[in-house]
């Protein structure tokens, strides 16, 4: 099993009555909301919680990226992954991902992500979404039926200029490069796993399907939920005659651990309602512009995972929300009984791990982060023997790395010209 | 109006034909238009109209390889082509008014009559054009009509906007149509036409709503401005579906042209 401890980064002080007066949380949040001064701590506090989870031994470290959006700022997960290469040295650095149809040209992509597999030593893991309809289209502007045609070229661009050792030429509808040529390139040959968030079409199951890449399912609406997402991806898997191996899938869960069930929901639970009352608070329009998704999904009736519960959160409460599995909470026991349905049930090896929920204050987050990490995560790693050995969709650092921050304080004397 | 095919380079096209006399192109808003506009059928009363859906309207087969504005310009002539139209009077309503506008542009020796509703293809930064894109469909009614509540039942025709087959068929529909229009009005319904109506020859009419919100009056004079001779109608009482909301006054003012 590969756990991966992920940080969304919610601004955690958007106001009780943000819903009443707001119509998004993501494109037209208010500006006067976000307090840059304030953002001074939180992002050092969210990155040394990310730190944190690097020394409890979760396998990676996950950011991702959205745009003018109150749940997520991280505008460029590339900045914060930097940062977590430098001062964490044995966990992968999962960026899932960067929405390569944004780049311009996506060479930078290759290049930045290349940059993160030297700087920490072969421990980039890649994710390459295609973007929320919120980020791509409304706040980026890329027109929404041209979307996967410009995300489908920027894939290939990608990765020819990875593992192409020489200058080529790239003449895209969208990219026209004379001249492609990155330099530095990755450690991690042929290039770095590749992690695809999926919502529910075939093409992604079989663009996954195509390359070994891993189909990952980033809901916040929980397993229990998932089940049909999953089995479709299954089938299909199947279908094309390939491995069941559950490294080919990736869920993310939200996951809060107390010592027992009833303290969970004292502590965890504000932040939880936090969480799905204020954050998903995203105004319908903006959830799926015409044209983002194909017509052969809508027809399949997967409707945006955006799109909230008959009702809305609102009506959700701590109760509904455990018992639908939205969120799994509570001692380590009930945790461990569920996170074992969820990999099971969806037959999944890498688990993002949604442990800093909503507004939550660094110390409940570490609370419940080394409970899971010491009390569920060891009883769950050996769920899928047979395929202990599948490391396809995963990093491989090199066997020898440095450590930042080594040099001594000064130089010990003036350095002596070579002869 | 009859609902027939005609093959073009790129797929079958599907259009609306009725009336007899002199040609008629209608080249249709991003909403799309049907065998019962009453546009359409005011305007077969004196002229034989030809009215194309861009691919993917209706049942038409989507295209996916008109991309661009110069893709959507050259593609509408190969269907006049096609349809053996010379020297149609070109009239165009909101997304066609762009369009027909282009066409004008691109061939001006081939248009002669142009009449442009409510067109799309500038953009005022004083005054920004709503995001239809991210427009929720009931809020489509005050935005598009004169008067929002006629608005919403010419808009649903009776229609149960509850039942989830209609949803479905709505969503799918909504995603083939505008997916298609938003090549070239997403995100910003501009795509250089300011730079061109210069080139424009023929004799116009602008034809405005005005209580159009979705695009203000003041894009008329600006239409206005920059097409040379270029005479503006306004029509009290109509929102940007003008087509649907004075029919015979938009035929009136097509009319002029002779």
């Amino acid at each position: 099993m590969k756990f991966t401890w992920f940080n969304l980064m919610p601004w955690p002080y958007l106001p009780d009555d943000f819903r009443e007066k707001n119509r998004s949380v993501w494109v037209d949040i208010d500006q006067r909301l976000f307090d840059p001064a304030k953002s001074h701590e939180v992002y050092n506090t969210y990155m040394d919680l990310l730190e944190y989870a690097d020394t409890l031994g979760f396998d990676g470290i996950g950011v991702n990226e959205h745009h003018q959006n109150g749940y997520g700022i991280m505008p460029s997960p590339n900045i914060i992954a930097a940062g977590l290469a430098r001062r964490t040295s044995d966990a992968a650095i999962v960026v899932l991902g960067n929405s390569i149809a944004l780049y311009n040209p996506p060479v930078r992509v290759a290049e930045e992500f290349a940059m993160l597999d030297c700087i920490s030593g072969g421990r980039l893991v890649a994710g390459f979404p295609v973007g929320t309809s919120m980020d791509t289209n409304y706040c980026y502007g890329q027109i929404p039926s041209l979307t996967r045609e410009k995300y489908q070229e920027a894939h290939d661009l990608i990765i020819k200029a990875w593992t192409s050792r020489d200058p080529f030429a790239f003449n895209g509808r969208y990219n026209k490069l004379r001249h492609v040529n990155i330099w530095p390139r990755p450690i991690q040959q042929p290039h770095p796993p590749v992690h695809i968030p999926g919502g529910g079409s075939v093409e992604t199951y079989d663009f996954c399907i195509d390359n070994t890449y891993s189909y990952s399912y980033l809901s916040f609406s929980g397993y229990l939920r998932a089940q049909a997402l999953m089995n479709g991806y299954w089938k299909r898997v199947e279908e094309r005659g390939v491995d069941k191996s559950p490294y080919r899938a990736g869920f993310a869960q939200t996951i809060c651990v107390a010592e027992t069930d009833e303290e969970a929901e004292r502590l965890y639970a504000p932040h939880v309602n936090y969480f799905y009352n204020r954050c998903l608070h995203v105004y319908p329009g903006f959830a799926d512009a015409p044209g983002y998704r194909t017509i052969k999904t809508i027809q399949t009736g997967a409707l945006s995972q955006y799109a909230p519960p008959r009702g809305g959160y609102a009506e959700l409460t701590w109760k509904d929300l455990t018992e639908q599995g939205h969120v799994i909470a509570g001692s380590p026991e009930t945790v461990r009984q569920r996170m074992e349905d969820l990999i099971k049930g969806l037959n999944v090896g890498n688990i993002f791990c949604l442990m800093h929920v909503g507004d939550m204050p660094a110390d409940k987050c570490m609370y419940s982060t080394k409970l899971f990490a010491e009390k569920v995560m060891p009883k769950l790693r050996n769920m899928f023997p047979d395929r202990a050995d599948d490391s396809r969709f995963w990093c491989h650092p090199l066997d020898k790395r440095v450590s930042a921050g080594s040099l001594p304080t000064a130089p010990a004397r003036a350095p002596i010209p070579a002869e | 109006m009859e609902l027939k095919t005609v093959q073009t380079r790129h797929v079958p096209v599907r259009y609306l034909e009725g009336g007899a006399g002199p040609d008629l192109v209608f080249l249709h808003g991003a909403g799309g238009v049907t065998a019962d506009d009453p546009l359409l059928a005011a305007l077969a009363k004196t002229h034989h109209v030809v009215a194309p859906l861009i691919p993917g309207y209706g049942d038409s087969e989507e295209c996916g390889e008109i991309r661009d504005m110069l893709d959507f310009t050259l593609h509408t002539w190969d269907v006049v082509e096609a349809l053996g139209c010379k020297d149609p009077i070109l009239v165009g309503h909101s997304m066609g008014g762009m369009i027909a506008a282009e066409m004008a542009a691109v061939q001006p020796n081939d248009v002669s009559r142009l009449a442009l509703i409510a067109p799309a293809g500038l953009w005022d930064d004083d005054h920004p054009i709503a995001d239809l894109f991210s427009t929720m469909p009931y809020e489509m009614p005050a935005l598009l009509f004169h008067d929002p509540e006629a608005g919403a039942a010419m808009m649903t025709a009776g229609r149960d906007v509850e039942d989830p087959n209609f949803l479905q068929t709505y969503l799918v529909a909504n995603a083939r149509q505008l997916g298609m229009a938003g090549r070239i009005l997403f995100p910003v319904p501009e795509r250089g036409l300011a730079g061109r109506l210069y080139r424009i020859k023929a004799k116009t009419v602008l034809i405005w709503g005005d209580s159009d919100k979705l695009i203000p009056p003041v894009y008329a004079h600006a239409f206005k401005k920059s097409v040379a001779g270029a005479e503006l109608v306004s029509i009290p009482e109509a929102g940007h579906m003008i087509t649907l909301e004075q029919p015979q006054a938009v035929a009136e003012a097509i009319g002029r042209l002779g």
